[in-house]
């Protein structure tokens, strides 16, 4: 049976990390196996990162302010390197207004502050059925 | 595409080095049961025993990870490519893993001829994964030169690493009190070389001091080195350039003593006997005849002590 694999990433400067290591934790205490790249990433870094250790997800936190702009460009180095088929998710803070937008760039969800884990657990089962289980 | 079409696929995409196929190989061989992947391990095997394959072990904590990034870097100074396998502990309870590794050698990641991997350890107990020693296949027949297996934080008995590695690199660091003691055991033995880390703080040099008896006492040829490292340190200072010449010194002696086939000889015997045992197993299993021997209804009987345990091993043995 295939076990599912998640990389948690934060792209750019910020420095806010508790969010992404208790989301890591959480994931982790679910099932999941969790592949945690620490804070100032690039998204070309978490593109390769991602597809080295084939996950089938990726979610990036962000407290910073600078969503709108890195986690379109974290999609984009997925499609360059040929896995748009991992779902790119994230969280942190990020205002309701954002939320339009990132999704219109390919970012499946956003889970703020206050996010039970369940529900997000519920999304990664969700998401894990559609996706056709190849060999890998 | 069907299966065969698939295995193809994958097998053609390892041998041209592509980085998602050698990903993909590495899931499917995590994932899938011995004869469904049989067929792939059987056409990759003829690529493979050209890569060096170094492990890397010793308490959780003393730098593993840290020392591995800048083994990378020594081995890319040499135009090497390197592959990592890191493996950390999966939970027992919700069978989930965190896999933190790859946090101290993300430098690496962009560089188009190393390959970093994280894998939990599924529950195997011997400090690797079921699935290391064929993903070593995977990277090995894909060409790298070297790979490098970092084992889950070890204690007394997790030594799997020597039925994989040409040369087993033992780290130490100052800071867990009657550690050695604890691995005298069986840990300790298995190094090819010692590394003492975490050279900066106290009690290091007392440490260096210990390991070097240890090393005195050894039967093994060549004598084990043993040595101190910063791995925090940039790289000019961390000692690490002159583990990878101890490491380069120690592959060649081995080479040229003929001890590497004799190693490489031992991995195979003891690669036989698991895999067999495994192939007997699913043999055992398909067979529904054999099954019989093995129902609710014959467990109960043993239980009631109506049928003798060791009668039907007997039985089950004679019907295969
Ligand atoms: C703690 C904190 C710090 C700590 C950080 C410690 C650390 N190592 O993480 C310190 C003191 C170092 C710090 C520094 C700064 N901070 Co600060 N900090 C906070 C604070 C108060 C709480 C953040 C936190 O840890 N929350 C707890 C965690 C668990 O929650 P979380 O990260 O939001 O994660 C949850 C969800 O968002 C979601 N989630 C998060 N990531 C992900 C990922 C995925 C995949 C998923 C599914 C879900 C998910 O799940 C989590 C659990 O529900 C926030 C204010 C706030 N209320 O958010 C400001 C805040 C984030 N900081 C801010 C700022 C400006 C800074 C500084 C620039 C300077 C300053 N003015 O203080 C520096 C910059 C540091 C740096 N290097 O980047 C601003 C950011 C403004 C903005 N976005 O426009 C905030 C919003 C405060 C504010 N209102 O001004 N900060
Ligand atoms: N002072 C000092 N700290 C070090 C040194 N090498 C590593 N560390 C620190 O020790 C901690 C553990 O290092 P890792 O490289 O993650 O250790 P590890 O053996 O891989 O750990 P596990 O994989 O969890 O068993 C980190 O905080 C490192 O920064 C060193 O030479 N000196
Ligand atoms: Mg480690």
């Amino acid at each position: 049976m295939r076990k599912i694999r998640i990389l948690i990433a934060k792209p750019g400067l910020d420095g806010h990390d508790r969010g992404a290591k208790f989301i890591a934790r959480a994931l982790q205490e679910n099932g999941y196996e969790v592949i945690y790249t620490g804070i100032r990433q690039t998204p070309k870094q978490i593109a390769l990162a991602a597809v080295q250790e084939d996950v089938d997800f990726v979610g990036l936190s962000l407290l910073s302010g600078a969503h709108n702009e890195l986690f379109p460009k974290v999609v984009e180095e997925l499609h360059n390197v040929g896995a748009d088929d991992i779902i790119v998710f994230g969280g942190g803070v990020i205002p309701n207004s954002d939320i339009e937008f990132l999704k219109s760039k390919g970012i499946r969800a956003i889970f703020g502050p206050g996010t039970s884990i369940k529900t997000i657990v519920d999304f990664i089962e969700n998401e894990s059925k559609s996706r056709n289980s190849k060999i890998g | 595409m069907n299966q065969n079409q698939e295995i193809q696929k994958l097998v053609d995409g390892i041998l041209n080095k592509q980085i998602r196929y050698i990903a993909k190989a590495i899931s499917f061989i995590e994932n899938s049961e011995y004869k469904i992947k049989k067929p792939f391990l059987k056409l990759i095997f003829p690529y493979t025993g050209k890569a060096s394959i170094i492990g890397i072990t010793g308490s959780p904590g003393a730098g593993k990870s840290t020392i591995t990034d800048k083994l990378i870097k020594a081995f890319r100074n040499d135009n090497k490519s390197v592959a990592v396998l890191a493996i950390d502990p999966s939970s027992p309870f919700t069978k989930g893993a965190l896999l933190g590794d790859r946090i101290r050698m993300q430098s690496h990641t962009t560089d188009p001829f190393v390959y970093i991997r994280s894998m939990a350890s599924r529950g195997a107990l011997g400090g690797l994964s079921q699935a290391t020693k064929d993903a070593i296949k995977v990277l090995d027949a894909a060409g790298f030169d070297i790979i490098i297996v970092e084992t889950v934080g070890v204690g007394q008995s997790e030594i799997d690493v020597v039925k994989v590695a040409d040369c087993v690199v033992l780290i130490f660091a100052p800071g867990f009190g009657d550690e050695i003691q604890a691995m005298k055991a069986g840990v300790v033995e298995i190094a090819d070389i010692y590394v003492i880390n975490k050279a900066d703080l106290d009690f290091a040099q007392k440490l260096f001091k210990e390991i070097s008896d240890i090393a005195n006492l050894s039967q093994k040829q060549p004598k084990p080195a043993v040595l101190k490292t910063i791995a925090t340190n940039t790289f000019q200072e961390s000692g690490i350039d002159l583990l990878k010449k101890e490491i380069s010194n120690y592959l060649n002696f081995i080479k040229n003593s003929s001890n590497l086939a004799k190693k490489r000889q031992y991995f195979i015997e003891s690669e036989l006997i698991d895999t067999l045992s495994k192939a007997m197993i699913d043999k055992i299993l398909s067979n529904q005849n054999i099954k019989s021997f093995f129902d609710k209804a014959t467990i109960k009987k043993i239980y009631n002590k109506e049928l003798n345990f060791y009668t039907v091993i007997d039985k089950i043995m004679e019907a295969i």
